[in-house]
């Protein structure tokens, strides 16, 4: 079994090398209401078709990760096999009365929350799983969120790749210089996942981060 | 508000740790880690934190700290051994707000309980 295993990942490694194409888990972690599922979204749909999910201005839309396997990127001549992973919103809190803000009723606001909080424990769990992170922030929101320290601390800390992308430059209160200059150690590329806008030089970055 | 000492932080395991926070910000406490967490820690305290969220009791927590930084030998630098945890600053959601944060300084607003 051991040696047929052996053989299994030597032959792969060695088709790879011939045709060039490699395979990476990545997730796409952020804040809620960060456009992760709206990025998800467009890369599904412009390299392999259909969706990952629906997307709300509702915080906590995606409360379960879904994965979409082998979305095939091509960039400069080179091809990587990606399986998708759109994770749940990351929070450190979860109330909600922010919920019926929003016009949910009390029933309803209640039970997004408990499906929240085990969104976010999905979530975490996930980072155990997986070869590199896409980190979606809001380009219009302060970048310094614990949540995005924390995520960026533990990719450091397992040495796993890492990419900012700086979402919503469509709007103009946007601001991804803020972001560069955060987090300035690590590759970051500004896009607006809604309109397309700067989604070519994503994948060049994909491809050349986790390649 | 309670200070913890770096000293007191060091002789505690990452589960225990998190079990004093949680209990401590769960009675209203506010809580400064002189050396704060690791990031597996940080990650573990926000899923412990999600099983406790109850509706009406405990939203969830606030939590500041500033980005790692890597620090000392090379050796430890490439076994990934050489990032530390920095102060961090942890409360409950309803009572602990984060009104600023930069690279370098960190400003709260704390409301005081009924």
């Amino acid at each position: 079994m051991g040696v047929f295993s052996s053989f299994k990942i030597g032959f792969g490694s060695w088709i790879h090398r011939i045709f060039g194409k490699k395979r990476a888990k990545i997730g796409l972690y952020g804040p809620p209401n960060a456009g992760k599922t709206t990025l998800a979204n467009k890369i599904v749909k412009d390299w392999s078709g259909g969706t990952v999910g629906t997307v709300s201005a509702i915080p906590h839309e995606t409360r379960r990760a879904v994965r979409k396997e082998g979305v095939e990127v091509r960039s400069n001549g080179s091809s990587l096999q990606l399986d998708i992973v759109d994770t749940p919103g990351m929070a450190t809190k979860i109330d909600f009365k922010e919920f019926m803000a929003h016009g949910m009723s009390e029933p309803e606001a209640k039970k997004r929350a408990k499906e929240a909080t085990e969104g976010v424990i999905e979530a975490v769990k996930w980072l155990d799983d997986l070869d590199g992170i896409l980190l979606v922030m809001d380009a219009t929101e302060d970048p310094y969120t614990q949540v995005n320290v924390t995520v960026i601390g533990n990719m450091e800390a397992r040495r796993l790749p890492l990419l900012i992308v700086a979402n919503k430059i469509d709007l103009p209160e946007a601001s991804p210089s803020r972001i560069k200059a955060a987090f300035p150690q690590h590759a970051m590329v500004a896009v607006s996942a809604l309109e397309g806008k700067n989604i070519d030089e994503l994948y060049q970055a994909i491809a050349a981060n986790f390649g | 508000m309670d200070l913890i000492s770096a000293e007191k932080l060091e002789k505690m395991t990452s589960m225990e740790k998190i079990r004093l926070i949680l209990d401590k910000v769960k009675t209203g406490k506010i809580v400064v880690l002189e050396n704060g967490l690791s990031p597996d820690e940080e990650v573990r305290l926000i899923e412990i934190t999600m099983t406790e969220i109850r509706v009406d009791e405990f939203s969830g927590i606030e939590i500041e700290s500033y980005p790692v930084k890597k620090e000392g030998s090379f050796l430890n630098k490439l076994l990934g051994k050489a990032i530390k945890g920095r102060m961090t600053v942890i409360g409950p959601a309803n009572q602990l707000r984060t009104i600023e944060k930069d690279q370098f300084q960190i400003s709260t607003k704390v409301s005081v309980g009924d």
